[in-house]
């Protein structure tokens, strides 16, 4: 194999990445490379979501984006979603409405919440249904998640309304 | 307790007790990615392993020449079954299955040989340079050919794995209506998120191993690897990694052995992760299975006799498929009663691929039947399908077809009846031109002048825990000291939340907030599988009665000091009160400081028996019911459809942890949607044709509708909590709820799950 050395930048850290083979997936050196390994890999052909991260604030499915390709680019893991060690909105929401089973499709769910939210912040249901259609969960019938992501676009409409009175 | 739509449970901020939903203990972890699944576990110096499979579904292993495979740098180790030092073969029930085929491959997907070494690259590169030489034999995938002994046997055990009839009453009774169906069940899988994982270290001496697994059995695997490995059960310890999901697939052995053999061989720890590709090879299925049956009734409606005749292909290995086809044909009748049964069950061998346990464990299949009958009975006699099935109801003291009495709290009637008073969904006309609500979706290929809607029901009983004299038990440890207690039990938590009942359990009876859960090991006692719903009550009835062992001791202690009766003492809140004396009160955490108190107790269910051969005996535990309405809109043009709506009342005992409950409820209802409308692992010539996520379908949140559910709360007094399982009653008469809402919509007959567009479209 043709090793590689380059770096990658994740969660605002600059993350060397030594020997790597040429093929690897993101997915692969964040996991087995750079220890991160909040994201799963589930399906490795992109019809899961689990290993859903973004790169440069879109969100993609990291087994399906090559490593090395990835350099110079901002990557968020399901590691840095939230600021310093607490928990995200949605993260609290999945915890506090049973949105979490097992657990395997959570870290990519949020992923994929936190950037349905930011595109479209007010989401109907509908939309919201769409926009995590790509993250399969096997465990909880989807009823708990829909919930948690619900509870969090009227959380911060009711704290941006606050904030604008 | 109603649970409509999305009404939110409030989750308990306090450290819950039973009744309440406190937040999971490892959901913090689990949003924020640290949490511990086995495919995150790695050790200093660990090799990958994987596993070479047979290309055939038949054939004869002339040659294996492993010399390819040592000339490529990195490899470490090649194993085949000449490499296995003790029992050749392992299986859950019976031990008929290799942990490498030594002289026949039976299914595609076999494993041959397996390799160690420094990528998994590595490893693709030495399994493709291991050369096999097959000779190609002739198949079977017909299992009514394996059921009239017309092919030659395929394994040393024979071509047929049970065949158990049950008859009961009068053979000749009958009634002025006879309504009669085939019905046939496709191959479904569990398809849990989290792919098998072990990583195993070996012991310096060689003589041992530790592994961390994700399995729903951790003494079971023990066993079956001990006995492989030719080590003492001892040497062998076993961590549950953490479990993304199981659903029946982890029960039997799939990594484990080989895991173990790699790790042994090399002298260093090893870890083995399947792809999903590979997971699908790798695992046991639901089996599919054709069942016929002649329900006979008077003009009213009411059954008479009911005659089936089911044929369960179980694929190359026995794995659980004899306890699944007693399951099978022990609720033939479904929840209602019935005389009068003549029923004959196979459960067959064939090079078709394993199958084993999934979640409804063969009444998923026998209610597909049932159901599917009840509406043709309904039709005959003119009622309705909710009347029909009130009509024939069982109740609790009602004897089965095998002769069993239900023991059982059995509110089938109010199970419908509360199912049939949940309010129906806005109407087509009133749900608007949102294209996301139609079948097919955003795709825009229905148009509302097509969609007719259906609505179906199902109705079903599941028995709990394991049957037919199975000495079945769950073991835990309680430690009391200063106010803490310590949990340590085996219970494979795969996802269901048994950490948060087992707490809530502590909690109540000892008057303690902090529970302290230890990791789940063979360092304590088996727990049995979580499986068979029976967790909540094997368990959950350990934790309860070790916990209420050490509460006594803890009772005697205080009552000793305070020179009192210890049965005047009861736990109010976080203190010991006397009950005569209100005012005589100390806390928990100060009447156990000192020294600990530390218990361990077993927990068994009542014993059962095995069926005799007219299929007659108390072979079950206990049951629990359910009951469905499905509303569907169908393409009658296109055959596509959108399920948009499922109505439930399930009867629960007592709901220990409500949004636990609800979770099992939505999530049982997703996978008996998928084997209704889209989950079927496609077999053609014993080939797997769809063993990956782009052609095995799954329900994603688009496919699933919304869920109004009831729980039916009546204490059943068999339960230690009064609480029944609740994860299996979900996946099954949701299956043909939906089909008869299809069937509704369409006016005419479908025979099959799953339903496809050429079902709805071409058969008239």
């Amino acid at each position: 194999m043709i090793a590689e050395h380059y770096s990658l930048t994740v969660n605002g850290t600059s993350c060397e990445v030594r020997d790597a083979g040429v093929g690897e997936s993101l997915l692969y050196v964040l996991r087995e490379r750079l220890g991160f390994t909040g994201p799963k890999g589930a399906c490795e052909e992109g019809e899961c979501g689990s290993c859903s991260v973004t790169v440069d604030g879109t969100l993609v499915c990291s087994c399906l984006v090559l490593s090395a390709a990835s350099v110079g680019r901002e990557i968020v893991t399901i590691e840095g979603v939230a600021a310093g060690d607490g928990l995200s909105d949605v993260q609290t929401a999945f915890v506090e409405t049973g949105a979490v089973q097992c657990g395997f499709c959570t870290p990519g769910l949020i992923m994929a919440a936190h950037s349905l939210l930011e595109a479209n912040p007010d989401p109907t249901e509908s939309e919201l249904r769409e926009a995590l259609s790509g993250n399969i969960c096997r465990c909880t019938g989807y009823g708990r998640i829909i919930e948690a992501v619900q509870q969090v676009a009227v959380r911060r409409r009711d704290s941006r309304s606050g904030a604008a009175t | 307790m109603s649970l409509v739509g999305t009404a939110t449970i409030a989750p308990s901020m306090r450290p819950g007790r039973l009744g309440d939903s406190p937040l999971r203990p490892d959901g913090g972890a689990k949003v924020q990615g640290s949490f511990a699944f086995t495919s995150d576990l790695n050790a200093e110096g660990a090799l990958w392993g994987a596993t070479l499979r047979s290309p055939h579904p038949y054939a004869r292993i002339v040659a294996i020449d492993v010399s390819p495979a040592w000339k490529i740098a990195g490899v470490e180790a090649i194993i085949t079954a000449d490499d296995v030092p003790g029992q050749l073969l392992y299986g859950l029930i019976s031990a008929d299955q290799p942990v490498f085929a030594h002289d026949v491959v039976r299914y595609v997907g076999e494993p041959v040989a397996a390799v160690a070494a420094d990528h998994p690259e590595t490893c693709r590169r030495a399994l493709a340079a291991i050369v096999v030489t097959y000779e190609t034999l002739d198949p079977l995938v017909d299992a009514e050919r394996a059921v009239d002994g017309s092919h030659p046997a395929i394994h040393p055990d024979g071509n047929v794995i049970r065949h158990q009839r049950v008859d009961c009453g009068d053979p000749d009774a009958t009634g002025p209506i006879v309504v009669e169906g085939t019905y046939e069940i496709g191959m479904q899988d569990q398809a849990f998120l989290g792919l098998e994982a072990a990583l195993a270290l070996p012991d310096h001496d060689g003589g041992g191993v530790e592994m961390y697994v994700a399995t729903q059995w951790l003494h079971e695997d023990r066993k079956q690897i001990a006995a492989c490995l030719d080590l003492p059960e001892e040497r062998i310890r076993l961590t549950l990694g953490g479990v993304g999901g199981a659903f029946g697939a982890r029960e039997d052995i799939s990594l484990q052995v080989h895991t173990c053999l790699l790790a042994l061989k090399t002298g260093r720890p090893v870890r083995i992760h399947y792809d999903r590709h590979e997971s699908f090879l790798g695992h046991v299925h639901r089996h599919p299975a054709t069942i016929w049956m002649r329900h006979h009734a008077t003009a009213d409606g009411e059954i008479v006799k009911i005659e089936s005749r089911m044929v369960f292909d179980g694929g190359a290995y026995a794995s659980t498929s004899s306890a699944v086809l007693v399951n099978a044909v022990t609720h033939t009748q479904g929840p209602y009663r019935c005389a009068n049964a003549v029923v004959d069950g196979w459960v067959v061998r064939s090079n078709n691929p394993p199958c084993g346990a999934m979640r409804g464990f063969g009444v998923v299949q026998a209610c597909f039947a049932h159901e599917s009958q009840m509406d043709k009975l309904a039709a005959a006699a003119g009622l309705d399908p909710v009347e029909i099935r009130l009509r024939n109801a069982m109740v609790t003291g009602d004897r089965l077809i095998t002769g069993q009495i239900v023991e059982s709290v059995a509110p089938v009637a109010r199970c419908i009846r509360e199912t049939a008073a949940l309010p129906m969904p806005a109407s087509l006309d009133e749900q608007g031109d949102d294209l996301m609500r139609m079948p097919g979706g955003a795709g825009r290929t229905a148009d509302v002048s097509h969609i007719r809607r259906g609505v179906g029901w199902g109705v079903a009983i599941k028995n709990l825990m394991y049957s037919e004299a199975f000495d079945d038990y769950s073991t835990a440890r309680c430690r009391l000291a200063d106010g803490v207690a310590t949990l340590e039990f085996a219970t494979s938590e795969v996802g269901q939340g048994f950490i948060t009942i087992a707490a809530q359990i502590a909690r109540t009876v000892l008057g303690v907030d902090d529970v302290v859960l230890e990791p789940i090991s063979t360092n304590v006692g088996s727990a049995g599988s979580t499986s068979a719903s029976r967790q909540t009550w094997m368990s959950g009835g350990a934790v309860d009665a070790v916990c209420r062992k050490v509460r006594d001791l803890l009772f005697a202690r205080v009552a000793e000091q305070w020179s009192l009766d210890p049965l005047r003492l009861v736990i109010d809140g976080n203190e010991v009160v006397d009950s005569l004396d209100a005012r005589r009160r100390v806390t928990v955490a100060e009447a156990s400081s000192g020294s600990p108190i530390d218990e361990t107790m077993e927990y068994r269910h009542r014993p059962t028996v095995p069926l005799d051969e007219r299929g007659q005996g108390d072979c079950h535990t206990a049951f629990a019911f359910v009951a469905h309405r499905a509303v569907v809109d169908v393409d009658v043009e296109l055959g596509l459809i959108k399920v948009v709506q499922i109505a439930t009342a399930q009867d629960v005992g007592v709901a220990l942890n409500p949004l636990s409950v609800l979770g099992q409820i939505e999530g049982g209802i997703a996978q008996g949607l998928g084997l209704a409308v889209m989950e079927e692992i496609v077999v053609r010539d014993g080939l797997i044709r769809n063993a990956s996520f782009t052609d095995y379908l799954l329900p994603t949140m688009l496919d699933m509708p919304d869920v109004i559910a009831t729980l039916i709360e009546e204490p059943d007094p068999q339960a230690p909590m009064g609480a029944k399982g609740v994860g299996e009653p979900p996946c099954i008469s949701v299956t043909p709820a939906i089909v008869a809402a299809i069937r509704d919509a369409i006016g005419h007959d479908l025979t099959r799950v799953p339903v496809r567009p050429f079902d709805i479209v071409l058969t008239k």
